[in-house]
């Protein structure tokens, strides 16, 4: 982990595959997800630890979890892994064979669809969860 | 080009790591998002249930090392795009490594240290296969 001064970014935007097309916007929401999730996860081991401490502690604060508001905060969390998710195998594939490369941008809307058909399995069933009885 | 260069293995990593937690994080969502109460059924009994079985005990531990060590890996990447002052740059890469480290270590702890039957906690909060009183 060298630390140099003051070095450009390492991500360059290359004319016509990026900026303002698709490549730009993936890269956009992956970074943007990825971050998110990052946070979320500082927090999670944190109240997973109180698990450790004593059952009533973990037990009123996983209760906050529960609300309306967090449970459409997770549902916010699973939007963002699930993109994060098919976006890095999309990534992998378009770094490792000429087809998917090619093929970028179509595999792009293949990571959407994908996307929203998880999305539409999930919500109904986490909703209910979190607002039915 | 140096076979063994950090970034080279940073790279190789950021995508084996990244395979892998799909996997290991769909299955963390499905048992504890979706089976049976979704979020409403995590409390205590639940998660030192799951604690108790060397299965899910070694399945936590991997999802905590990859998942801790993608996303800090991430993380450093999105500092060297937009941090150039070394000064700043420097304090916010020696906090990322203090903070991983920690939460590494505190969550392996808690995966393997977990008492399900804790002393003197009401056996209604406590998994079924504790010895009542
Ligand atoms: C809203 C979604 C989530 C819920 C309801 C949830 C729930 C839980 C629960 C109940 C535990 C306790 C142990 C177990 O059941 O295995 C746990 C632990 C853990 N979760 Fe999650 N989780 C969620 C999302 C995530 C995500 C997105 C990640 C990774 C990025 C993650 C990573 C972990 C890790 C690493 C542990 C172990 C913590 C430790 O070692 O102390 N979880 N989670």
């Amino acid at each position: 982990m060298s630390i140099k001064t003051p070095s450009k970014p390492k991500t360059v935007f290359r004319g016509t595959l990026y900026r303002g097309h698709e490549g730009m916007w993936s890269w956009v929401l992956h970074r943007i997800t990825g971050i998110a999730i990052y946070f979320f996860l500082l927090v999670h081991v944190l109240d997973t630890a109180t698990v450790r401490l004593d059952p009533e502690l973990y037990n009123a604060v996983m209760a906050s979890y529960k609300t309306p508001i967090m449970g459409l905060g997770e549902a916010a969390l699973v939007a963002a892994i699930v993109f994060h998710a098919f976006n890095g195998l999309r990534i992998i594939l378009v770094d490792m064979t000429a087809w998917a490369s090619r093929h970028h941008r179509t595999l792009f809307y293949g990571v959407l669809v994908l996307w929203a058909v998880v999305m539409i399995a999930f919500l109904p069933r986490h909703l209910m969860h979190v607002f039915g009885g | 080009m140096k076979f063994f260069r950090f970034d080279r293995l940073a790279w190789i990593f950021m995508r084996v790591s990244g395979f892998l937690l799909i996997g290991l994080i769909f299955t963390h969502l499905i048992v504890n998002l979706m089976q049976d109460g979704g979020v409403k059924a995590i409390d205590f009994a639940f998660v030192a249930g799951k604690l108790a079985n060397p299965f899910w005990q070694w399945f936590d531990v991997t999802l905590l090392w990859l998942a801790l060590i993608h996303g800090s890996n991430g993380m450093r990447v999105v500092i060297d795009d937009y941090v150039y002052r070394t000064g700043v740059k420097r304090f916010l890469l020696v906090s990322l490594v203090i903070s991983t480290t920690t939460l590494i270590v505190l969550g392996t702890l808690v995966i393997f240290t977990l008492d399900p039957c804790p002393v003197g906690s009401p056996a209604d909060l406590l998994p079924s296969f504790c010895p009542a009183g």
